[in-house]
């Protein structure tokens, strides 16, 4: 089958959308940019590839095995569960491969033994509770690989450090090294080996689903067999110069979310999207072409960079902002946007006796407060407006602009969806479709 | 406000008129630089309303602050001088010509070409469109304590240019401005000599003009905003109404011609630009610190400028004005009424949408500097304007004059792309797409 790939570049994240003939899209992959775009992108393409051949099980077992009927959502979670944790065994071999060779004899005089015991001893744990991670009932505050393995490594090689009286730096040290390595290797290409061991797995011991082995097992490999062509892809974001693809592949992301936005709700006129380090207003006609845009210039104050700055600040992880800011009693006056000065405001206010939900409470007003006015230099909101972008998923963010749009211009549809943050791959996969079309 | 880039751009592939003009920009600074030496005496004035003609009637050497802001951007020293000028104290928002100039005076104040500039003996200020102007030599006379003239140009609100206007205007020039003039240069004001040069200034007009509207022709031969900005340096500079700008403008116009038979594209930095793909009206000033850089976004996209509005802020002459030797001093009064940035906003807006249309270009482009006012207020409802008029999509950057620190190439890279995509698509799917 044919495949059209669109790939974000943000600066933040980079995401991708496969999409087949019929525009419907089959997977979303998404990966830290990890200032190495062109890793970003394998690993972005090869998690729209998994969440494909995810799509793909749903529609043979759908069709295959009926009977599955509500409890299908459980089956494939778990499948993809199982996937996860191979994945993240392999990358965690790769990790202590790498920790390893750090580990030589000029760099730590006399002690290399102990620190590759020490070593061998963290990521031994690490293994042992790597089922308990991927379990169907856990809970996880980050779905890449860095956040995970990187805040475990942390808590557990503290403890091992301390047995084997080496110095816990030490230790921080070799990981520190390791991990940005292990995150410029290119990912590993053994997708369907892992999903039939999960699938084995899932077999052997999960609760009976109630279909018969071999129905679900030819369900899930004859997904995995489907072969997909990349029939052509685009990128976009601030990555997408350095992309190792021609000029015929690149696409602006204005247009890119431009695009996007009318793909989700074809009604959309105007789009605002806060990124990572943008924020931008754009109209589009009827057929999703931009007619205008604005965005910020030299300075990223009130983007989602800033949001990253304060929950560092507050200790607080960023989608815990949101919802603290709607405990909010009272709003408290922020003019201050800048992302640099966002500690030192954000330390005033606090100094002054201010409440922490109070004082994001008006954080969250002042940054919509600076998405209005690039909106309206955009041209203003028309009927519907869209709202993208990974601060489209604050509850506290939204429901300010909300408000504003309210007051500055009346009843309009506000369109918010849940994988809003894909837009502009969404985008960027159209115009490949329509690169082969022929079209735009 | 307006520009002679020359000096920074030592590998530009050279037309006989760029070494002319190079040649010219080079005698117009060791002209200054020596005058005390010629016994010469020097009057600073403005680009915008510059009575050049009227100057030289009394010997006196013509300095322009404002190319000296330009020379020092495309030198990259202007950074420097920007911030020597805050630290005397001058805020971030000023425009930023003048806190190089500052800064440069305050730096040793040495010209292009190594010597020291002269200070002036007259400041001679005869546009008022521009508020920072009347501070600009606020400063420098305080500096200097000496004469200064404040020639008033009455803005035309109404958008058309009255009796008494050029009454007033003309009294100003007979009881003010002359006998200024004659007391501080010790020479007696001659108007025939006055006459001459104005013919001469109207030939070498009439050229320029053939040359800008040459952005007509498919592709177009020139680039009338980057390119074009080279092309007004003689006469928007000290050599409007002398025979070396009436020889420039007639060698420009000859490789002009040369360039329209051959069907060949305008000569950029890195030699005869490719294709033409993009054809644009461009509105406000360009970036000086980051010229070439800037230029390169353009043509290296296949985009040439046809036709600008910052080419016209030392005269507009598209619509028939020329210097008029049978009426010299009114006709001096209607050049400075005339000015760009002196014409009304719905005049401006008028004036882009023609250009969008009789230069069949694919839509309107705003750069919008961030310290210059007289041009940037009113820019985003000229946009929306001249959009709706014209059909054709607009879009909006941000850069400055000379402050280096107010250029982000990725920022402003991401953005022409975008706009050039944009037309594109616009293109491909016509007025009422069909593309989704």
């Amino acid at each position: 089958m044919k495949s059209y790939i669109g790939i974000d570049l943000g600066s933040t994240t980079t995401k991708a959308v496969l999409m087949d003939d019929n525009q419907e899209i089959l997977g979303r992959g998404i990966t830290n940019s990890r200032s190495n775009y062109d890793t970003a992108t394998r690993v972005a393409k090869l998690e729209a590839m998994v969440d494909t051949r995810l799509t793909l099980c749903r529609r043979n077992l759908k069709e295959q095995a009926p009977q599955l009927e509500e409890r299908l959502d459980d089956f494939l979670y778990r499948l993809e569960l199982g996937f996860r944790l191979e994945q993240f065994i392999e990358q965690l071999g790769d990790l202590e491969q790498t920790c390893l060779e750090h580990v030589t004899d000029d760099r730590f005089p006399g002690k290399e033994k102990v620190v590759r015991d020490v070593l061998g001893a963290v990521f031994s744990d690490l293994r042992d509770e790597a089922p308990g991670i991927y379990a169907p009932d856990a809970k996880r505050r980050s779905d890449f690989f860095r956040d995970i393995a990187g805040s475990r490594y942390l808590a557990i090689s503290e403890a091992r450090a301390k047995e084997a009286d080496l110095s816990y730096d030490l230790l921080l040290n070799v990981y520190d090294k390791s991990i940005i390595e292990v995150e410029n290797h290119p990912p590993s290409e053994d997708m369907s080996g892992k999903f039939i061991r999960s699938l084995g797995k899932l077999i052997d011991n999960a609760p009976d689903f109630g279909v018969r082995q071999e129905t679900v097992e030819k369900a899930v490999r004859d997904a995995l067999d489907v072969e997909i062509e990349e029939s052509y892809l685009v990128g976009t974001g601030y990555g997408r110069v350095t992309l190792p693809f021609s000029k015929e592949h690149i696409r602006s992301e204005i247009l890119c979310h431009g695009l996007g936005a009318h793909m989700m709700y074809p009604k959309t006129r105007t789009v605002l999207d806060i990124g990572g380090q943008d924020t931008k207003g754009i109209q589009v006609d009827e057929d999703g072409i931009v007619e205008n845009f604005q965005m910020n210039d030299r300075c990223a104050a009130g983007c989602g960079r800033y949001l990253g700055y304060i929950a560092d600040e507050m200790k607080m992880g960023l989608h815990e902002l949101g919802p603290m800011a709607m405990k909010a009693t009272r709003k408290v006056r922020i003019n201050s946007t800048c992302t640099v000065f966002a500690g030192a405001e954000l330390r005033d206010r606090l100094a002054l006796g201010e409440k922490r939900e109070d004082i994001l409470a008006g954080l969250h007003r002042s940054i919509v407060l600076r998405a209005m006015s690039i909106i309206s230099r955009s041209g203003g909101i028309k009927d519907q407006f869209t709202f993208t972008g990974g601060v489209a998923k604050n509850e506290a963010a939204v429901k300010e602009l909300k408000k504003l749009i309210a007051e500055n211009y009346g009843e309009v549809t506000i369109n918010i969806d849940p994988e809003s943050i894909y837009t502009g791959a969404l985008g960027a996969a159209t115009f490949a479709r329509r690169a082969v079309e022929g079209q735009a | 406000m307006n520009a002679t880039p020359s000096t920074a751009q030592t590998d530009v592939a050279k037309d006989d008129s760029m070494l002319k003009q190079k040649a010219m920009m080079a005698n117009h600074f060791d002209r200054l630089t020596s005058a005390r030496e010629q016994n010469r005496k020097v009057c600073s004035t403005f680009v915008p309303g510059n009575l050049n003609e009227l100057i030289m009637c009394f010997d006196l050497v013509n300095n322009l602050p404002e190319v000296n802001a330009i020379q020092s951007g495309l030198r990259k020293k202007s950074g420097l001088f920007v911030m020597e000028a805050e630290k005397h104290g001058h805020s971030e928002d000023v425009c930023t010509y003048v806190k190089s100039d500052i800064g440069m005076m305050a730096k040793g104040n040495i010209a292009p070409n190594g010597k020291m500039f002269p200070d002036p003996d007259v400041l001679m200020l005869s546009y008022t469109g521009c508020f920072t102007f009347m501070k600009w030599f606020e400063l420098l006379r305080e500096q200097f304590k000496c004469e200064t003239i404040m020639f008033h140009t009455p803005y035309e609100g109404d958008g058309k240019i009255t009796k008494n206007m050029m009454d007033y205007m003309v009294r100003q020039l007979k009881e003010e401005v002359i006998p200024t003039l004659e007391r501080v240069s010790g020479v007696k004001f001659d108007i025939d000599r006055l006459r001459e040069h104005l013919t001469a200034s109207a030939k070498a007009e009439d050229d320029l003009v053939y040359v800008l509207q040459s952005a007509k022709h498919k592709p177009s031969p020139i680039d009338a905003y980057f390119g074009g900005i080279y092309y007004i340096g003689p006469i928007f500079g000290a050599y409007r109404g002398t025979q070396d700008a009436i020889d420039y403008y007639r060698m420009l116009r000859a490789e002009v011609d040369e360039r329209i038979k051959a069907g060949a594209g305008p000569v950029t930095p890195d030699g005869p630009m490719g294709e033409e793909k993009y054809r644009l009206v461009v509105e406000g000033p360009p970036n000086y610190t980051s010229f070439r850089d800037f230029w390169k976004m353009f043509y290296e996209e296949g985009a040439v400028v046809v036709a600008s509005s910052y080419t016209k802020v030392g005269g507009v002459y598209d619509f028939g004005f020329r210097h008029d030797p049978q009426n010299p001093l009114e006709s001096l009064c209607e050049y400075c009424l005339r000015v760009y940035t002196n014409m009304n906003l719905p005049q401006r807006v008028d004036m882009l949408e023609n250009y969008v249309n009789e230069y069949q270009a694919d839509g309107l482009l705003i750069n919008s500097i961030k310290s210059c006012n007289s041009f940037s207020a009113g820019q985003l409802l000229i946009m929306r304007e001249v959009e709706k008029r014209t059909g054709k999509p607009a879009a909006f950057i941000e850069t400055d004059l000379v402050d280096p620190r107010y250029f982000s190439p990725a920022n402003v890279k991401n953005r022409l792309e975008s706009y050039f995509q944009m037309v594109d698509q616009k293109r491909t799917t016509g007025a009422k797409g069909v593309a989704a």
